[in-house]
C-alpha cells in the first residue's frame, strides 16, 4: 500500500535505437530461410509444382520483400518493441474507451499451442470437436450475458461487427419489402463514430441525436428522429463520456413503435457484465468486443472478434455457418435462410474466441459480476480523486454525475490559466512512461482526455498513476516549457499533426512512401 | 522570416468596466474616462506575447507606435520593428485601419488584434480576407468568432500557426452589434463580414473547430445535399452565411454573402431582398427558408437575418424552415441548443422544439431550437 510521501516520480527514459524500416535494412541476396530444393522422387511424383499453375497465375516479378537474414530480422522487431509502451509495460488506465486490461498469460500459452496453432479451417469436424466446443459454449455465456439467441464470431473486430449488424437490419427490412423506404439510421453523436460510419458505408442515412447539456438525449430528440423511414438505431451506452442513458427502455420501445429494429453497441460493456442484459433494454441485437471485454490483447485493429448476437427472429440472418450441437456431436450449420452470407472467411478468429472462452471460465459467473463492480468502483475512485486534487480537471457534462466504466474529462481550465492543452500533458506523461489519451471523434468537449481505470489495476496502480498526472499538471503551471517541449525522454518527440491531415503525406504502403518522398523533399 | 502584424486597440473594453456596454464613439469614451475606466487592452496584448516569447528570435514583430503595440511588445522584452506615425495621445478607428492596411502592405503571416467587435470591423473594412488574422478579446463587445477564449490561449494559437503546427484557416463571422441599442438592452446584430482565422479546436470563441475534413468540403456535401431535395414547386429563401452560399455557387447564380436572396427552379429571384420584397415574391407561393445558425451562440433568426421577420416565417411555415450547419459549427456553440430571437414572444415560443439539422450529404441532426438562454 502506498503510503503519503511515498511517492517518486519514476526516473524513466525509453530506449531510442534510430532504427531503418525494414525495407531499407534489405541487402540484395541476404536471406532468412533458405528453402530447400525439391527431392527429385518427389518432382518425379509431381511435377516441379510451378508448370501446373496457369499461366495468368505465375507473377512475372518476385514480390519485392525485404532480403534480411533472421538474426537482423529478431534485432530490428526487438528495438522496436524497445521503442513501444505497450499495456504490459505501463498502467494502462489511459487509453479511455479501449477497455485495456490485464491479459492473462495463461491464455496466450492456450492459444500458442500446437493444438490450436495448427488447426485448419477446412478439418474434417470429426476432428475439431474440441474447437467446435469451445465455440458452442462461449455462445452460451454470452447469450446468458446479453439474453440474445445466438452469436456469430466471424466479424474480425467492433467497427467490422457493426457493419455486420447493419447489413442484418437491411435484410430484414427487404425481406419484408420496406428495404428501400427505410433508409434511415438513428444513433446519437457521442455513440462509437463508427455507429455512424457503418450505416452510410451500407448507403443508409445517418440521423445523430445530440446531446443535452446533461450529456444525456432527450426522448423529444429521438421522436423528431423517428419516422416511416426508420430502419434502425444504434447506440453505444454508456456512451464513451461513461454517462449511461437510463432511459434506454423508453428509446428502444420508440423505435420499435415505429417499425425499427435496435441494435446495442457494447464495447462499453465491461462495467455492466452480469448487471444488466441487451434484451431486458429491449434490443434486438448488438455486440460485444471479445478482445478488450474479455481480455483477449487488441492486436491494433486485429486480429479480434466483435462477437454480434440476436435475438430469435433474427437467427436466421446471421453469417454461415454458425455452430450447432445435436446432443452428440458439434456441427457447422449453413442452413440459415435468410443469412446475409458471409461476412469474413471461415468462424471466426479462433485464439481470440480461445482466450475469451478461458477468461470466463477462470473467472466464472461470480467473478464476471466482479470485474464489472471493481471497473466502475476503480473509475469513480479516479474521478473522485481528480475533480478534488487537479483543481484545472473537470468531468464533461458535469450536471450529470453518474459514471459508469469510464471518465471524459476536459483541461479546458488548464489551457486557459497557462496555455498548456490535454495533448501537452499526454507528451509529458509519456515522459515518466504513461500514457494517457484524448478522444474519439467528434471532439465536443475541450481539451479532453480519456480514463478508463478497468478491474485490472490495483489502488496502489492507480495512486501512482494519480500522483504523476498531479505533478504534470503542476510543473504546467510553474515550467509550462517543460511540457510544450515534451517528451524529453522518449525516441519519438512530437507527431506534427498536419501531415496527419494530408492525404498526400500519408504512407501506408513502402511503395506509397517511395512514391510520394520526392513530393516532399 | 515569418513576420507577425500587432495592433492594439487602446480603449477597447474601456466602456465595459464602467457598465457602458461598449467604447465606440469619442463622447462615450469622455464618459467613461470620466467614470473612471482603465485602460486594460494593453496587459491583454501582454498575457497574448508572453505565450510567443519561446519564438522571439525567429519571428518578427511589426506594431504601430506606443499604445497601439509598441509599449506592450517592449515591456515583454520583444525588438519590434514599428511602423506608422500617430497623430497624438488620442487614437480612433482610423488609426486601427491604417494601421492594418500597412500591415498588408507588409505582407504579415499572422496579424493579432486586440479589441472587440468594434475593432473587428475596422480590421475587416480595411483588409477584408486578404491576411490571416485572430482577435485577442478585450472589448466590452465580443460576439464575433473572430476571437480566441482568452488572451493566453490566443498567444498560444499563434505561435502554434507562427511554427507550421497549424494551417488550417477558416472564414469567421464578424459581427456588426448596434451599440446605441445594445446600451438600451437590446442585441441587434447584422453579420458584417467574414475575417480569415486559424483554427484548431477550442481555441477560439464559440466559433468553428475544424477535423482533418476541411469545412469546406462539409459545405459542399450540405449544399449537394440541399439540391439532391430541392423541388421545383417551392421558393427557396436562402439566409446569409457561407454555408448556405455554397449552395448559390453550386447552381452558378449570382448572390449575397450577408443578405437574403430567393431563388426557384434553380434560378435567382431576388438578391439583398429586405423583409417587404421577401414577402411580395413569395406571396400566395410555397416557400421554405434555409438558414445556418450564426457562430457562437448558436442564433437561428433575429441575429444577421432580420429580414427573415416574424411575417416572413409565419408565411413560410415552421415546418418549411431547413437548418443546415456544418458538424464542427453545431458541436462548438458555447451551449447545447440553437437560439431564437425573432423579436416576436409568440413566435420564438411556437419556433422552439426539435429539428432535424441538414449536417452533411445524407445526414442529419437533431438539435433542439430554444426560445431563451437556458441556464
Amino acid at each position: 500500500m502506498m503510503r503519503k510521501g511515498d511517492f517518486k516520480l519514476r526516473n524513466f527514459h525509453e530506449a531510442r535505437w534510430s532504427e531503418p524500416i525494414i525495407f531499407e535494412l534489405s541487402r540484395k541476396g541476404e536471406r532468412g530461410i533458405i528453402v530447400p530444393e525439391v527431392e527429385k522422387e518427389i518432382e518425379e511424383l509431381v511435377g516441379d509444382g510451378v508448370s501446373v499453375l496457369p499461366e495468368h497465375m505465375i507473377r512475372r516479378d518476385p514480390p519485392r520483400l525485404p532480403e534480411i537474414s533472421q538474426v537482423r530480422v529478431l534485432r530490428h522487431y526487438l528495438r522496436l518493441s524497445q521503442e513501444t509502451l505497450g499495456a504490459t509495460l505501463n498502467i494502462d488506465i489511459g487509453q479511455g474507451t479501449c477497455t485495456m486490461k490485464y491479459n492473462p498469460i495463461i491464455n496466450d500459452l492456450l492459444a500458442n499451442s500446437p493444438k490450436v496453432t495448427e488447426l485448419h479451417p477446412l478439418q474434417d469436424v470429426d476432428t475439431i470437436q474440441g474447437a467446435l466446443e469451445i465455440m458452442y459454449k462461449l455462445d452460451l455465456f454470452l447469450r446468458e450475458l446479453s439474453g440474445f439467441s445466438r452469436f456469430t464470431f466471424q466479424p474480425g473486430g467492433g467497427s467490422h461487427a457493426i457493419f455486420t449488424i447493419i447489413s442484418i437490419i437491411h435484410k430484414y427490412h427487404e425481406l419484408r419489402g420496406e428495404g428501400e423506404k427505410r433508409d434511415e439510421i438513428i444513433t446519437t453523436l457521442l455513440s462509437h463514430p463508427s455507429n455512424a460510419a457503418a450505416p452510410a458505408v451500407k448507403g443508409y442515412r445517418v440521423i445523430s441525436l445530440y446531446p443535452n447539456e446533461s450529456g444525456l438525449v432527450d426522448v423529444e430528440a429521438l421522436e423528431k428522429a423517428v419516422s416511416e423511414r426508420t430502419a434502425g438505431f444504434i447506440v453505444t451506452n454508456p456512451e464513451d463520456t461513461g454517462i449511461f442513458n437510463p432511459r434506454i427502455k423508453e428509446f428502444t420501445k420508440i423505435v420499435h413503435g415505429v417499425g425499427g429494429l435496435c441494435a446495442y453497441d457494447q464495447a462499453n460493456a465491461n462495467g455492466l457484465l452480469g448487471i444488466i442484459r441487451a434484451v431486458d433494454c429491449g434490443f434486438d441485437l448488438g455486440f460485444f468486443n471479445l478482445h478488450k471485454t474479455f481480455s483477449s490483447p487488441h492486436g491494433c485493429g486485429g486480429p479480434a472478434v466483435g462477437a454480434v448476437g440476436v435475438t430469435d427472429r433474427l437467427v436466421d440472418f446471421l453469417p454461415i455457418p454458425i455452430v450447432e450441437y445435436n446432443g452428440e456431436k458439434y456441427y457447422l450449420n449453413y442452413d440459415l435462410s435468410h443469412s446475409i452470407g458471409k461476412v469474413r472467411e471461415f468462424y471466426g478468429v479462433f485464439p481470440v474466441i480461445l482466450r475469451a472462452y478461458s477468461w470466463i471460465m477462470s473467472l466464472g459467473a461470480e467473478g464476471i459480476r466482479e470485474v464489472a463492480r471493481v471497473a466502475v468502483l476503480n473509475n469513480n475512485y479516479v474521478m473522485k480523486r481528480i475533480l478534488s486534487e487537479v483543481k484545472c480537471a473537470s468531468i464533461s457534462f458535469p450536471k450529470t454525475k453518474q459514471r459508469i466504466e469510464q471518465v471524459r474529462y476536459s483541461f479546458e481550465k488548464l489551457r486557459e490559466d497557462t496555455g498548456i492543452t490535454s495533448e501537452d500533458v499526454i507528451r509529458r506523461m509519456a515522459d515518466f512512461g504513461f500514457h494517457l489519451w484524448t478522444s474519439h471523434h467528434p471532439w465536443i468537449i475541450p481539451e479532453p482526455f480519456t480514463i478508463e481505470p478497468t478491474e485490472s489495476y490495483s489502488k496502489d496502480d492507480l495512486d501512482k498513476y494519480l500522483e504523476t498526472l498531479k505533478r504534470v499538471v503542476e510543473e504546467a503551471y510553474e515550467t509550462p516549457e517543460k511540457l510544450k517541449n515534451a517528451p524529453h525522454n522518449c525516441p519519438i518527440h512530437k507527431i506534427r499533426p498536419e501531415f496527419l491531415e494530408d492525404p498526400e503525406r500519408w504512407a501506408i504502403t513502402w511503395r506509397a512512401y517511395l512514391k510520394k518522398r520526392e513530393k516532399w523533399e | 522570416m515569418k513576420k507577425l502584424g500587432l495592433i492594439i486597440n487602446p480603449i477597447a473594453g474601456m466602456g465595459g468596466r464602467v457598465g457602458l456596454k461598449g467604447t465606440d464613439g469619442e463622447e462615450t469614451l469622455k464618459m467613461a474616462l470620466k467614470l473612471g475606466a482603465k485602460p486594460w487592452a494593453e496587459d491583454r496584448a501582454k498575457e497574448a506575447l508572453k505565450q510567443l516569447l519561446l519564438l522571439k528570435d525567429r519571428v518578427e514583430l511589426i506594431t504601430y507606435p506606443k499604445k497601439m503595440g509598441e509599449n506592450a511588445s517592449l515591456s515583454c522584452s520583444f525588438t519590434p520593428k514599428v511602423i506608422g506615425e500617430l497623430k497624438g495621445e488620442k487614437t480612433t478607428a482610423e488609426d486601427t485601419k491604417r494601421a492594418a492596411d500597412e500591415m498588408r502592405v507588409l505582407g504579415v503571416d499572422l496579424l493579432l488584434f486586440v479589441g472587440g467587435d468594434g475593432t473587428a470591423r475596422d480590421i475587416y473594412d480595411a483588409i477584408d480576407r486578404s491576411l490571416v488574422v485572430l482577435g485577442i478579446p478585450a472589448g466590452v463587445k465580443v460576439f464575433s468568432a473572430v476571437f480566441a477564449v482568452n488572451p493566453v490561449v490566443a498567444g498560444e494559437l499563434a505561435r502554434l500557426f507562427l511554427m507550421g503546427e497549424i494551417r488550417e484557416v477558416v472564414d469567421a463571422e464578424v459581427l456588426d452589434i448596434d451599440e446605441e441599442l445594445f446600451r438600451r438592452g437590446k442585441l441587434s446584430t447584422r453579420l458584417y463580414g467574414y475575417l480569415k482565422i486559424p483554427v484548431k479546436r477550442g481555441y477560439t470563441s464559440g466559433s468553428k473547430s475544424t477535423t482533418p475534413m476541411s469545412e469546406r468540403y462539409n459545405k459542399e456535401e450540405i449544399a449537394a445535399e440541399i439540391l439532391d431535395e430541392m423541388s421545383d414547386e417551392y421558393y427557396y429563401i436562402i439566409g446569409p452565411g457561407t454555408t448556405t452560399k455554397v449552395i448559390m455557387e453550386f447552381l452558378n447564380l449570382d448572390y449575397s454573402l450577408l443578405g437574403v436572396d430567393i431563388i426557384h427552379k434553380k434560378k435567382l429571384v431576388g438578391k439583398d431582398l429586405n423583409e417587404k420584397e421577401i414577402l411580395e415574391t413569395i406571396r400566395g407561393r410555397k416557400a421554405k427558408i434555409i438558414v445556418t445558425p450564426i457562430g457562437g451562440q448558436g442564433y437561428l433568426f433575429g441575429r444577421g437575418n432580420q429580414q427573415i421577420s416574424p411575417k416572413v416565417i409565419r408565411e413560410v411555415g415552421k415546418d418549411n424552415i431547413i437548418i443546415v450547419s456544418t458538424r464542427n459549427k453545431l458541436r462548438s456553440l458555447s451551449r447545447r441548443t440553437l437560439l431564437v430571437d425573432t423579436g416576436s414572444e409568440i413566435l420564438d415560443k411556437e419556433l422552439s422544439g426539435y429539428y432535424r439539422v441538414v449536417t452533411g450529404y445524407r445526414e442529419r441532426a437533431i438539435f433542439k431550437v430554444s426560445n431563451r438562454v437556458e441556464d
